[in-house]
């Protein structure tokens, strides 16, 4: 009987063996550790193996990439590092967990604005925050960020929690462009506004409006075409919504991005860039960003037509080291007016 | 031993002796020191970080702004759930254990089955159930005509009471699974006297059963209120603003690392507290069986309406705890004619089996260790070096994997270079990269539900047992084979499938320490629920709760029988 326990422990063990070491029979390799998950990311990943030959190992990792990838110091096997959200690469570059890309599709195909000034990281797609509007109950097709504060839409708005990574990031925008106390008065008006708690996430904006709990609420535009094209049992919320053209009385619309920086000690440096160069061509900007509805970065390559129905983006000119700046500020705030009570 | 020391103490300026007894002492008692040592590594790395803060600029906008909110929203979670789990939990553990009714024996163990099912999952479920296009709000428009949430008042789950309400519902086990056993067994004697003394039923459970009771439902407490304090993915979806978020908002958004860490320690002595509580609870109760071979409380048969009512009360969390967010995964993949079984599943399952069975092993061989030296050692410290090395389950997952990730990174870079010294071939990283980092953190962080598998087996078995067959001569190896293990056996292997559950659902630390190209099933769901869409996890979630469903089952079955 304990025999047989520990044979069965035994067995186990070995079958953790081999799924942990899939013995490779690629000659050249590349370690990705990402933020972006699984679903979105391997269709390009796979893509790319087949056109080059070079095996993707990876990993999904969320909060706590940098902390792993800066623990396993020279010993990692992290070649390139995919994450959500400027605020990550730019605080990996500033940790010293980087290193150039040197692969020149970056200075080739990446607007200035997103991309580091020393090619720490670059940009792979753009996503903009923006107002979704009933489409019986608001008439308006355009709105201000500033005008979330104002009275006329008390009770009437939805949006997830103001210390969710999205709206720190949107607060930060606000920090950065008109300073803090502004700001604060602000999110006091906004959170005046709002119809129900800061919870959920961006698709229940929609779903809310569709409820009738809210006319407006902030999402990024991503989920729209998630829901338009994607998920049938949600195309009712999205087809109660339309995306209004939002941006700063005196600037343009919210972005952020999602991108690519390789790690410091990268053992597979020149195929790492391989997958940079990659993932910034024609091919996987098409794949990579439709396959979410965000905006390319390669202005070469056309968004989906669910993408280009959301108008182009006018991006902010407030750039995204500064947004990055002003995020702890942002989270301070939000605490300060309790956004999220 | 005793004799040794017993002499120390009578002559204080023999201190050579006195330390060498003590290095015996602590030489004797290594597999407690081991487990503390591994159980404190992270709890260690997390401090220094939290010393290494340069920057002390956060603090007063913390203490001002977010701290006294966020305090005050996880006191009231944590007064709501416990207050939820022990209604549940102590009133089904005593309707089951006392009363025979239609389909008993079936809820006996399907009342566990909540736990199978993470919370984060439970909590989107009911968010879609309760929402204005879920089945409930549409039948209330249907049935008065109503057309938008402007014509009524519907409440949100989306808030602290639909927290303590989901929590309440997935938690409650724990508390069952501990007051049951007692229920069950120990008081046997003491109901049945009440019984014939002519106590009626509410004033056997009131002043009777309810107090002994007591350390059985502080156990399972602690338990439900640890797991909902260290909760992120439910808090965060209903917004609930806890202490455990605003460590995260303040890694994250405030890029503080230290200034998390900080936090972290705070909520470690709000923990310590909440188990000094637990130990208080406990005080000078210690209830071991007679000598004479213990037996279940005699049922008493619940007729006719009685016995619907029983079996409403004991269904109706199973119902909602269970089988409403179970039915919501299984509807949609059906409805989306989704396949359950896929080959990168299937190898999802392998890793998850694989790497949970590893902590349960870990969990449970160091737990042993740790009991063995409580249950024979006579050292004053050893009841407090017990307490620390439950400490794993309290600190937030992803502030133990933080603090693993660490000490092992600098170990396996350690190993690395000295293979590399010797072999001239780079090893990379042996623990992280081959999963022994996340077996290690399973082990760390559910040793102490592993060590209540031991102490509630052991607690059957009084020492006064041990010390009649030390004094026949049996040796302490014997005490244990011949009269501990077969009396406990039934308690830990319960202690061992809890783990294995557990592990199987553990998050924060599997997604932050396992290998490259390694998925298990839980990380499979959260990467699909980060996205939003967790209905596409939904084959994964269920893959959870088919495996959890046989150990849940042996587990509860565990319960019911004193041998």
């Amino acid at each position: 009987m304990l025999e047989m326990h520990f044979r069965r422990r035994f067995a186990a063990l070995s079958l953790l063996g081999l799924i942990v070491f899939p013995a490779g029979a690629f000659a050249q390799q590349v370690n990705v550790y990402t933020t972006r998950e699984p679903t979105l990311l391997n269709p390009v990943l796979e893509a790319f193996t087949k056109d080059t030959g070079i095996k993707v190992n990876s990993v999904f990792l969320k909060d706590g990439l940098l902390e792993r990838v800066q623990a396993e110091g020279a010993a990692s096997p992290a070649d390139v590092m995919i994450m959500v959200d400027a605020a990550r690469l730019i605080s990996a570059a500033a940790a010293g967990a980087t290193q150039p890309i040197t692969t020149d599709m970056v200075s080739k195909t990446v607007p200035a604005a997103l991309r580091d000034p020393a090619n720490q990281w670059t940009a792979l797609t753009v996503r903009s925050r923006i107002v979704y509007a009933s489409r019986d109950r608001v008439a308006q097709n355009a709105i201000t960020y500033e005008e979330l504060a104002d009275p006329k839409w008390k009770g009437r708005i939805c949006i997830r929690s103001g210390q969710n990574d999205y709206n720190n990031s949107l607060f930060g925008a606000v920090v950065a462009r008109s300073g803090e106390a502004a700001t604060e008065t602000w999110l006091r008006g906004f959170k005046a506004n709002l119809a129900r708690k800061a919870a959920g996430g961006d698709r229940d904006v929609a779903k809310d409006i569709q409820a009738g709990l809210c006319d407006i609420g902030v999402a990024n535009t991503y989920y729209l075409g998630l829901m338009l094209n994607r998920e049938p049992e949600r195309k009712a919320w999205a087809d109660a919504v339309k995306p209004l053209q939002t941006t700063f009385a005196d600037g343009g619309t919210h972005a952020n991005v999602s991108g690519a920086a390789i790690a410091r000690n990268a053992p597979n440096k020149t195929q790492a860039n391989a997958l940079i160069a990659y993932m910034l061509g024609e091919k996987a900007q098409a794949l990579y960003a439709n396959g979410n509805f965000e905006y390319p970065v390669n202005a070469s390559v056309a968004g989906s037509e669910t993408v280009r129905l959301f108008g182009a983006i006018k991006a902010d000119d407030v750039s995204l080291d500064a947004i990055a700046r002003s995020r702890k500020a942002a989270a301070n705030l939000v605490d300060k007016v309790g956004f999220d009570n | 031993m005793s004799k040794a020391s017993s002499q120390n103490r009578s002559n204080p300026t023999a201190l050579p002796a006195r330390i060498t007894s003590g290095l015996a002492g602590l030489w004797r008692n290594w597999p407690l020191l081991l487990a503390c040592m591994l159980v404190l590594l992270p709890v260690a790395a997390v401090m220094v970080v939290a010393f290494s803060a340069s920057d002390n600029s956060l603090w007063p906008d913390l203490l001002r702004y977010t701290l006294p909110n966020a305090a005050w929203n996880t006191l009231l979670l944590l007064a709501g759930v416990g207050l939820l789990t022990s209604i549940i939990g102590v009133g089904t553990a005593w309707v089951i254990s006392q009363h025979d009714f239609p389909g008993r024996n079936l809820l006996d163990w399907m009342l566990v089955l909540p736990l199978a099912l993470p919370t984060y999952i439970t909590a989107y479920v009911y968010v879609e159930y309760l929402s204005f296009q879920g089945p409930f709000q549409t039948l209330l428009r249907a049935t008065f005509g109503f057309r938008s949430l402007r014509d009524y008042w519907f409440p949100d789950v989306r808030s602290t009471a639909g927290a303590i309400f989901v929590m309440g519902l997935v938690l409650y086990p724990y508390v069952y699974l501990t007051t049951r056993a007692l229920f069950a067994m120990q008081s046997a004697c003491i109901i049945e006297s009440a019984r014939t003394l002519g106590a009626n039923r509410k004033r056997q459970f009131w002043s009777v059963a309810l107090p002994m009771a007591r350390p059985a439902l502080a156990a399972g407490l602690t338990l439900a209120l640890l797991e909902a304090l260290n909760d992120i993915g439910a808090t965060s979806y209903l917004g609930v603003q806890t202490l455990t978020l605003s460590i995260y908002t303040t890694w994250l958004s405030r890029g503080s690392l230290a200034g998390a860490a900080q936090i972290a320690c705070v909520l470690m002595l709000l923990v310590a507290a909440l188990i000094s509580f637990e130990t208080w609870a406990r005080r000078q109760q210690r209830y071991t069986l007679s000598v004479r071979k213990p037996r279940i409380v005699s049922r008493t048969p619940l007729a006719g309406r009685a016995g619907w009512a029983a079996l409403a009360v004991c269904a109706l969390p199973v119902l909602l705890g269970f089988v409403l967010p179970a039915g919501w995964l299984l509807v949609d993949l059906v409805q989306r004619r989704a396949t359950l079984f896929t080959f990168e599943l299937a190898k999802q399952l392998a890793a998850t089996l694989a790497l949970a069975s590893g902590g349960t092993a870990l969990a449970m061989i160091l737990g042993l260790g740790v009991m063995l030296c409580v249950r024979f050692g006579r050292e004053s410290w050893l009841p407090s070096a017990k307490r620390v090395a439950s400490l794993g389950y309290a600190l937030p997952g992803t502030v133990l994997a933080l603090g693993l990730v660490l000490p092992l990174a600098l170990l396996d870079n350690a190993i690395s270079s000295l293979w590399q010294s010797l072999t001239g071939r780079a090893a990379g990283l042996i623990l992280i990269g081959s999963g022994a980092a996340v077996v290690l953190a399973y082990g760390v962080r559910f040793l102490s539900i592993a060590i209540g598998g031991y102490d509630s087996g052991l607690s059957r078995v009084s020492t006064r047992v041990d010390d009649a067959a030390r004094a026949l001569g049996a040796s302490q190896r014997e005490v244990s084979r011949t009269i501990h293990w077969p009396l406990a056996r039934r308690a830990i292997a319960a202690g061992g499938l809890l783990v294995f559950i557990d592990c199987m659902k553990e998050l924060p630390a599997t997604l932050l320490l396992r290998p490259l190209n390694v998925e298990t099933l839980a990380t499979v769901v959260y990467g699909h629920a980060s996205r939003g869409s967790f209905e596409d996890g939904a084959a994964a979630a269920l893959l959870i709760v088919l495996a959890g469903l046989y150990p849940v089952y042996r587990m509860a079955r565990a319960g019911d029988d004193p041998r």
